[in-house]
C-alpha cells in the first residue's frame, strides 16, 4: 500500500483539539458539517487545501488529548493518506488504525508542499523533494489488514468477522 | 517475579500469566460512553448491523448536559431511544460525570476490566480497575462483543513519599508528576501510583492521580486498593478484596517523589505539562474561577474551596463557576451547609455537567479571557475562543484566586 501526496509540516504535541475543536462537537452534529473545522486553527483553510493523500509529518505526541474518534475520522474524510510522526498518542494511534488511517513512526524532515511517498508494506517513507528516506518497523499483518481494507466497519463488512476473530 | 496490579488482573482475566508487552483478548466487564461519544458508537453498532449489545453498557449524558442547544438535545434523544431499546443503563441529565457517576452507583470494583469511550476513563483506576479510554468504534465491538483486544502495558511506577503540607492537593501531585514526565513521559504505560501520601489519601484525591495519568499518555493510572478503597466501596454496597501489587512486581520504570518539594502548581496555558509553582507566577488577572470536572468536583475539592471562601468574596468582576461532579456530591454539599457558603461568597453553582470544561457551554471563555480552572486541559480553545487562556490549578488555588481575581498561592489564605 503506498500513499503520494504533499506535505505539510506540522511540530509536537498536536493535540485532537487542534485536529477538531472539541467545543464544536456539540454544535455540529455530523462529520461532514465538521470536515470544514478541520486544524482551522492551526492552518486557515486546510480542508479547502489539502488533496487526497497529502501526508501530515509531525513531531512528538502526535493526536495527544481526547478519545473522540472524529480527530481521526475528520483527517481521513478530509484525504490526508498518511501521518508521520515521531510518537503518537495512544488512544489516537487506536482510533486512527479503526478507521483506516495509516500512522508512521519515524522521524522524517519535511517542509510544507514537499513530494512526499510512504510505503506501508516496505516500510519506508521518501522525501521525493529532498530525496531523502526513513524507515519504519511495518505493520503486524492484522493491523496492515485492516488499514488495507479501510478499516473496522469495511473490514467487517467483508469478512462478516473482526480481524482478530 | 511478581506482577504489577495491570498483569494481576490481566493475568486473573485470562487465567494465565500476561507480560508486558504481549496482545491480548480479554472480556470486558463494564463499557461506558456520554454524549460526546456515545452518538458515534451507535452509528457504528447500527452501521456494522450488531443488532444488540453484550454485556455490562452505560450511558451518561453528562458532557452537553441539560443541552444547551437544538443539536445536543438531538444527541440526547439518539441515545435515549437506543439505551430504551437495549436495555442499556442510562444516567440521563443532571446525574453526572461519567467518571464520578459510575463508582458512586456501585458499577466498579477492583479488577474489574473497564473501557470508556473518554480519554479520562482512566479515573477508575483510583478504585482498582484496568480502566482505559478508547474511541467510538472500539467502544462499541465492546458493547456488541464483551471483548477488546489490548496490548499489555510496561508499568510504571510512582511513588510520591513523605506527607503533604497544608494548602497542597493531590492536583498539585499530579501537576508535579506531569510537570517532570511530559505530556508523553508515560505513552502506552500503565502507571501505579505507591507510597506514604498516595496511602494516606482519600478516595477523591486518588481520582485526581488516576485522572490526570492520561495526560502524560498513560493507558491506565491504577493506585492498590486498600482498606480505604474498600471502605468506600462498601459504602455503596460494594462487595470486593483487596488489589496491591506484588512485593518484586517488574517495573519498567520507578520515579520517586519527596512531598516535601511539591508545593501549590498550576499548568500554563496550552500545554498541561508546562508546569511551575503558583508562588513563581502570582498576579495573573483572570476573569473567570472554575471548580468542577471529573478533575476537581468531588466533595473534597469543594471542602477545600470553602476554606478559602469562607469568610472572603469572589472578587468583583470575577465569575466563579462550582459545579459538582455529580448529583450525590451536590447533595453532600447541600446537607453540609456547603453550598449555601459557596453561594454566600459569589460563586454561581452549575448543575453535574463537564460543560464548562470542554466548552460546550455555561462558563465559556470570549476572547482573550484568562480562566484558573480545576479541570483536566488547558489547550488552546478548550474552554471557549481560541485566544482565550486555561491556567490548571487545585480547587484552593483556584477559589484563593477568585477572592484576590489573579492567579494566588492560596497558602496566602491559610491560617
Amino acid at each position: 500500500m503506498r500513499i503520494r501526496g504533499r506535505a505539510w509540516r506540522l511540530g509536537d504535541h498536536i493535540t485532537t483539539d487542534h485536529i477538531i475543536p472539541g467545543r464544536l462537537k456539540y454544535k455540529v452534529r455530523t462529520l461532514e458539517e465538521m470536515r470544514q473545522y478541520v486544524f482551522n486553527d492551526l492552518i486557515p483553510g486546510f480542508s479547502e487545501r489539502v488533496r487526497p493523500n497529502d501526508v501530515i509529518v509531525a513531531g512528538r505526541n502526535f493526536g495527544y488529548g481526547s478519545s473522540r474518534e472524529h480527530a481521526a475520522r475528520l483527517l481521513k474524510l478530509v484525504g490526508v493518506g498518511a501521518v508521520v510522526a515521531e510518537s503518537f498518542a495512544r488512544i489516537f494511534y487506536r482510533n486512527a488504525i479503526n478507521v483506516g488511517l495509516p500512522l508512521v513512526e519515524a522521524r522524517v524532515e519535511a517542509e510544507d508542499g514537499d513530494e512526499m511517498e510512504v510505503d506501508l508494506r516496505e516500510g519506508t517513507v521518501r522525501n521525493l523533494s529532498k530525496g531523502t528516506e526513513e524507515s519504519f518497523k511495518p505493520f503486524p499483518p492484522m493491523i496492515m489488514s485492516l488499514l488495507e481494507e479501510g478499516g473496522i466497519e469495511s473490514y467487517y463488512k467483508r469478512h462478516g468477522k473482526l480481524p482478530w476473530e | 517475579m511478581g506482577g504489577t496490579m495491570t498483569e494481576k488482573i490481566l493475568s486473573s482475566k485470562l487465567g494465565r500469566d500476561v507480560e508486558a508487552g504481549e496482545h491480548v483478548i480479554v472480556n470486558v466487564d463494564l463499557v461506558y460512553a456520554h454524549d460526546g461519544t456515545a452518538p458515534l458508537a451507535i452509528d457504528v453498532l447500527e452501521g456494522l448491523g450488531f443488532d444488540s449489545v453484550s454485556g455490562s453498557v452505560v450511558f451518561t449524558v453528562d458532557h452537553a448536559a441539560p443541552a444547551p442547544h437544538a443539536e445536543a438535545a438531538a444527541l440526547h434523544i439518539q441515545m435515549r431511544t437506543f439505551a430504551s431499546r437495549h436495555g442499556i443503563r442510562i444516567f440521563d441529565v443532571g446525574n453526572g460525570i461519567s467518571h464520578q457517576v459510575i463508582p458512586e452507583a456501585g458499577l466498579v470494583r477492583p479488577g474489574m476490566v473497564v473501557l470508556g469511550a473518554d480519554s479520562h476513563t482512566v479515573t477508575l483506576g483510583a478504585y482498582g480497575a484496568f480502566a482505559t479510554g478508547v474511541g467510538s468504534t472500539d467502544a462499541a465491538i465492546a458493547m456488541a462483543r464483551g471483548r477488546i483486544w489490548l496490548r499489555v502495558p510496561e508499568t510504571m511506577a510512582i511513588t510520591v513519599k513523605g506527607a503533604l503540607e497544608d494548602g497542597v492537593m493531590a492536583k498539585d501531585v499530579i501537576l508535579e508528576i506531569i510537570g517532570r514526565l511530559g505530556s508523553d513521559g508515560a505513552n502506552y504505560k500503565a502507571v501505579e501510583f505507591l507510597g506514604s501520601v498516595v496511602e494516606e489519601m482519600s478516595v477523591d484525591s486518588r481520582a485526581v492521580l488516576s485522572n490526570m495519568s492520561v495526560e502524560m499518555g498513560a493507558k491506565v493510572g491504577l493506585v492498590p486498593a486498600d482498606g480505604v478503597t474498600l471502605r468506600w466501596l462498601g459504602d455503596r454496597g460494594v462487595e470486593a478484596e483487596p488489589l496491591q501489587p506484588d512485593p518484586h512486581a517488574d517495573y519498567r520504570d520507578e520515579i520517586v517523589f519527596n512531598a516535601r518539594e511539591i508545593q501549590p502548581n498550576v499548568a500554563l496555558p496550552g500545554n498541561v505539562d508546562n508546569v511551575r509553582p503558583v508562588e513563581e507566577v502570582e498576579g495573573v488577572d483572570v476573569n473567570e474561577v472554575f471548580i468542577g470536572s471529573c478533575s476537581g468536583g468531588r466533595f473534597e475539592d469543594f471542602l477545600q474551596a470553602a476554606r478559602v471562601l469562607r469568610g472572603n468574596r469572589v472578587k468583583k468582576g470575577v465569575r466563579c463557576i462550582a459545579a459538582p461532579a455529580s448529583k450525590e456530591v451536590y447533595v453532600t454539599l447541600i446537607e453540609s451547609g456547603i453550598l449555601a457558603e459557596l453561594t454566600g461568597a459569589g460563586c454561581v453553582i452549575g448543575p453535574p455537567t463537564c460543560g464548562p470544561c470542554i466548552g460546550a457551554h455555561m462558563g465559556v471563555l470570549g476572547p482573550e479571557e484568562v480562566v484558573v480552572s480545576t479541570s483536566t486541559r488547558n489547550f488552546p480553545g478548550r474552554m471557549g475562543h481560541p485566544s482565550s487562556q486555561i491556567y490548571l490549578a487545585s480547587p484552593l488555588t483556584a477559589a484563593a484566586t477568585a477572592v484576590r481575581g489573579q492567579l494566588t498561592d492560596p497558602r496566602r489564605l491559610l491560617s
